[in-house]
């Protein structure tokens, strides 16, 4: 097996070696590798296929910017990963990779005939091709893309890892651990402020820690040397947190910025177990410095994008750090002088290497470096063209025109086994564009900088421009001095010495003597997106940076166009004919590199996703068998099945058992909030469409509360307690918004009035007993109480005792039967339910859930606010024209009943619907008609409640219908998807008209 | 995510609030004197501004109080804060 690894590096452990899989095989590395650098030095470079053409892909950066090396981490159906890159992911012993986006397998691929048929996949192909016909969408075109494509494989189960999150404050925050990073946390965290360190790699110092040229040195020692000094003096700061393997996702208003620091991806599966994998940060800082530095440009050339074409910085960081060479024969093509770097540091290690500089001729410290080491430079030179298939082996240059425009001369063939490419830097502007800032453009070197610093946010160091050492420490110094309001000292005296470049020659497509449609030259490696496309699309019409890059997909993968926005611009730019800075940029969206939804989510999974409430008579709903239903967050007994039966079976028996002797039902959870104050009845007055100040102290009403436009937003029974003392009770999901609503008014509207409301729905239990038999149950439950009609009417209440405990009894009623609700204190919610049970044994007592409750109302015609109306009903659609006070001069929503479209005629509104065939039950949402023959058909309105009554021995259903009001006795159909259900206009109410049953 | 001085306990959280749309516009006393477009104008019509906006907000998982908040909508910042019933700071009128 080959070895790349040609020297040793304090940043490799050769005591430590791990074994790990790729692509089924296995591999050894050290401990400090990642799986880039341990597959390099195994001489591996072909880690993928491109996505559209299926070309052999290799790695190409070392960092967060890769667009080629993403491999699916395990193959568990629950850990599995997709996406990862292995650029960045550390090696452990155990580790299990796969390339992706290359089945059957990397070296044979099937979609690599996609290549030789790519002069049919321009830009916008899969817009255009895949068109027509229609039918062809679902069962053609789309499988196949998806089966040729695959960018990864999500798990198939719950992730079984932990993930937590973390909220703090710190006074400063710095993005970024190098040079400029470094120094920013220094100066604040020594002026007393409490300050916070982030980088994203396992180790400080960004690429000068691994820096080791002469002629770049500070206070005398190697820039790497200084540096490791510094990191060991903050270390020993007090107040200052140093997060590594941790970077910032997102950057929002306020300086809340969101972090995931990764805790275990580095570790081998055993040490993973029963450890937090990640922990999403939630920081808020006073002041945010960022300090994320730049990333290297590629160069955009005819195929441009063979394994063995790496970033040249990368290949020094491969060198320097990871002890590994990208190859024994390399080129350096470049248009800057940190290509030379690169090369001199090849070179001290015997590597071969040339250089192809774009520039007619450059002078600075660097180049008289290797030009006195005797490398060959062919200035103003360009790559052409490049060769090999899984790997480059060759490649011709051509001098450059006076302009640069074209290629004079002849092409010179020079064989390689790697090309390492430099096309100058990109600041890493998105955390300041995240966080709202705007940028300028540095025509000189062709980058967008951020364009004000503002009082809370700074950037820093070559993120902010500064490339070169000097001007990075003095500048940084300069700048957080005045930002923190400080006078730092530290680096007065620093001495730096650095190589300072003076010469630049951007081209963003490099020229060549093939027309640019026979060339591949691209831009985004990992959306396969050429210069070709993007001047299609220009062609073809296309101006917005926006448009063009979902045309051709630049920029649009899992890398986010890190390598490839810039020349994407420039080449638009350049043909457009217009300045580059007046183009703007696209939009940088959190997240920085991709989330996983576990991070996100926190510990808030399974029983943790939703609170969940529950009744004080819960646990007896569980140990009697209940189904429950989600009503907001409480957990209601649905129905109670029997020897098992199913729901329609128990609905129709409990509903019965009902009525013909008594059923229970726990309706703790309705709302309930205490009013007092001495403007009480007022404020009830102006909140309710009824009148309340005739309502005497211990009588109960039903109100309707509108929205003030109108529309009835929640109903329910208050009780007068006393003369200055409600009760009111809400729907069980709208408890919450009432509330609300009410504090609303009191506070902004009337001030003036003195109430005071309370939640008390917590606070109380209560046990609704209806039917016939409902009384005598009473009676047994509460002896001492007067029952009697006369002294205890319906919509009444009394006070009594249970055994000492203090209750309250409503005489009220949702089914239409005789009911009593008993409110008791929580804590003896479940005492009091079991005492009626018990209680009520002898009357065959039926506890009850809320589908019986369902159906027992809606033989009544009582409506549910959010099942039979949906917030565009008024009273008056709901022929509840009686509970609207004529008389009162105001309430919430009463001007807008007046309005012209609340007053039409043909509103929707509430009717009943009887089946022609009693027992064909209606479904809810099922829209009606009156005639299914002329098209299109016109839809009248919709059923809203519908259900089979035992009591009746008919079906029975609420439905809102266009002018229903006037309807009644008339035909309509509702048309279904085998058939047409002929019903009738009814009454809302089915049962018992002369409310007889409330006083049986 | 805001930091929202709440003026009765101080900064917290945007997610310990709740906006309640344009501040200070009062509901008519004599809501029956009015026209359908007088009342429409009160119920319905809403500015959205881009720049300084005046807004309520209610602290709903703290003191519950509402209040009132100048925010400039162009960039998030809120200017001012203050309590319901006091009038709008004359400096951005
Ligand atoms: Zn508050």
């Amino acid at each position: 097996m080959p070895n790349y690894r040609i020297h040793k590096t304090e940043y490799i452990d050769e005591t430590k070696r791990v074994s790990f899989k790729y692509d089924g095989k296995t591999y050894f590395g050290y401990e400090g590798d990642t799986l880039a650098s341990a597959l390099l030095a195994n001489g591996i470079h072909l880690v993928g296929r491109s996505f559209k053409y299926h070309r052999p892909r290799g790695i190409v950066s070392c960092g967060a910017e890769e667009p080629n090396a993403i491999c699916q981490i395990g193959s568990k159906k629950d850990l599995t990963e997709p996406n990862v890159r292995a650029t960045e992911l550390e090696l452990y012993e155990g580790l299990e990779a796969s390339s992706q986006n290359c089945w059957p397998n990397v070296k044979f691929d099937i979609g690599g005939i996609n290549n030789f048929i790519s002069p049919l996949i321009p830009a916008g192909f899969y817009y255009k091709t895949f068109m027509w016909p229609k039918s062809f969408w679902k069962k053609v075109y789309e499988p196949l893309i998806r089966l040729s494509a695959g960018l990864g494989k999500s798990p198939t189960e719950p992730d079984p890892d932990i993930y937590d999150h973390k909220y703090v404050h710190y006074d400063v925050l710095v993005i970024g651990g190098g040079v400029s990073g470094i120094i920013a946390a220094k100066m604040a965290a020594k002026n007393n402020l409490k300050t916070l360190l982030v980088d994203d790699k396992k180790i400080l110092g960004g690429s000068t820690i691994y820096q080791n040229n002469e002629s770049i040195k500070i206070d005398d020692k190697l820039s790497s040397e200084w540096l490791k000094n510094e990191i060991q003096e903050i270390k020993k700061l007090s107040n200052l947190t140093i997060k590594t393997r941790t970077s910032i996702a997102a950057y929002h208003g306020y300086n809340f910025l969101l972090a995931k620091e990764n805790l275990t991806d580095h570790l081998p599966e055993e040490k993973k177990k029963n450890k937090i994998r990640q922990r999403l940060w939630k920081i808020r800082a006073k002041k945010v410095v960022i300090a994320t530095g730049s990333i290297e440009r590629p160069l955009v050339f005819n195929n441009n994008d063979r394994p063995g074409i790496l970033l040249s910085n990368s290949i020094n960081k491969y060198l320097d750090y990871y002890g590994v060479t990208c190859g024994e024969n390399i080129i350096l093509f470049t248009n800057n002088d940190s290509a030379y770097e690169t090369s001199i540091s090849l070179h001290k290690k015997g590597i071969k290497n040339i250089i192809v500089d774009l520039r007619k001729s450059a002078s600075s410290e660097l180049i008289k470096q290797a030009e006195s080491l005797g490398i060959k430079i062919y200035f103003n030179h360009v790559v052409t063209n490049t060769f090999g298939y899984r790997k480059i082996n060759s490649l011709e240059i051509m001098r450059l025109s006076e302009d640069g425009n074209t290629t004079v001369g002849n092409k010179i063939r020079l064989s390689c086994d790697c090309l390492g490419m430099s096309g100058g830097w990109t600041p890493m502007v998105h955390m300041h564009t995240q966080s709202g800032g705007k940028l300028d453009f540095r025509d000189e070197d062709q980058v967008f900088l951020p364009k004000e610093n503002s009082e809370d946010q700074i950037s820093v160091g070559s993120c902010n421009g500064d490339f070169d050492l000097e001007n990075i420490i003095d500048k940084t110094v300069n700048k957080i001095n005045k930002f923190l309001d400080i006078d730092n000292q530290d680096y007065q005296d620093t001495n730096i010495i650095c190589s300072k470049e003076y010469d630049k020659r951007n081209i963003w497509l490099l020229p060549n003597k093939i027309p640019l449609g026979k060339t591949k030259c691209f831009i985004d490696f990992q959306n396969d997106s050429t210069a070709k496309d993007i001047k299609l699309a220009l062609k073809e019409g296309f101006r917005s940076i926006e448009h063009v890059k979902r045309y051709t997909t630049t920029g649009m993968a899992t890398d986010q166009g890190k390598l490839s926005n810039m020349h994407a611009l420039g080449i638009i730019a350049d043909t457009a004919g217009v300045k580059m800075g007046t183009l703007g940029t696209t939009t940088f969206r959190p997240p920085f590199t991709p989330l996983t939804f576990g991070t996100l989510v926190g510990r808030n999974v399974g029983k943790f996703f939703e609170v969940v409430r529950k009744t004080s008579m819960h646990e007896w709903h569980v140990e009697n068998n209940a189904e429950f239903e989600n009503v907001g967050q409480w957990k209601r007994p649905w129905y109670y099945p029997k020897n098992g039966e199913n729901m329609y079976d128990a609905v129709q028996r409990e509903s019965k058992a009902a009525r013909d002797s008594a059923g229970i039902l726990d309706a703790s959870t309705l709302g309930k909030i205490d009013i007092q104050g001495s403007d009480a009845s007022e404020f009830l007055n102006r909140i309710y469409t009824n009148a309340w100040s005739k309502l005497a102290i211990g009588k109960c009403r039903y109100g309707l509360m509108l929205n003030e436009d109108g529309m009835v937003y929640d109903d329910g029974v208050t009780t007068r307690i006393s003369e200055n003392h409600y009760l009111m009770t809400t729907t069980t999901g709208g408890a919450a918004n009432v509330l609300s609503k009410l504090e609303d008014y009191l506070q902004t509207e009337w001030p003036e009035l003195d109430v005071y409301l309370t939640s008390v729905t917590d606070h109380y239990s209560t046990a609704s007993i209806c039917g016939p038999n409902s009384k005598k149950i009473l009676n047994k439950l509460f002896p001492n109480l007067d029952l009697n009609d006369e002294n205890f009417p319906h919509m009444s209440f009394k006070e009594d005792k249970i055994e000492n405990i203090n209750c309250r009894i409503m005489r009220i009623s949702f089914t239409g039967e005789l009911s009593y609700e008993i409110n008791i204190e929580s804590k003896y919610g479940h005492s009091l339910w079991k005492m009626c049970i018990e209680a009520g044994k002898e009357f065959n007592l039926t506890p009850y859930g809320t589908e019986t409750m369902h159906l027992l109302r809606a033989e009544k015609g009582f409506i549910i606010v959010g099942q039979d109306t949906d917030g565009t009903m008024t009273p008056s659609d709901l022929q509840m024209d009686w509970i609207v006070s004529k008389k009162k001069y105001d309430f919430i929503g009463k001007r807008s009943l007046y309005r012209s479209d609340t007053m039409r005629e043909d509103r929707k509104q509430l009717v009943g619907l009887l089946t022609d065939d009693p027992k064909e039950i209606l479904e809810e949402g099922a829209q009606i008609v009156s005639n299914v023959k002329s098209k299109p058909i016109d839809m009248l309105g919709h059923v809203t409640s519908s259900y089979f009554s035992p009591n009746l021995n008919k079906s029975i259903a609420l439905a809102v219908v266009r002018s229903g009001k006037t309807m009644k006795g008339q035909k309509l159909i509702i048309p279904m998807e085998n058939k047409n259900i002929n019903v009738t206009v009814s009454d809302t109410i089915f049962l018992d008209k002369e409310n007889k049953r409330l006083n049986a | 995510m805001f930091l929202i001085n709440c003026p009765f306990c101080g900064e917290r959280d945007q997610s310990e609030f709740s906006s309640g749309g344009e501040a200070h516009i009062v509901r008519p006393k004599q809501p029956t004197e009015l026209s359908d477009d007088e009342w429409a104008e009160y119920l319905f019509m809403r500015k959205n501004i881009k720049g300084i906006q005046f807004e309520r907000w209610n602290h709903v998982h703290g003191c519950r109080k509402w209040f009132n908040v100048v925010r400039n909508t162009s960039n998030d910042k809120i200017l001012s804060v203050y309590k319901m019933g006091e009038k709008p700071p004359v400096n951005y009128k």
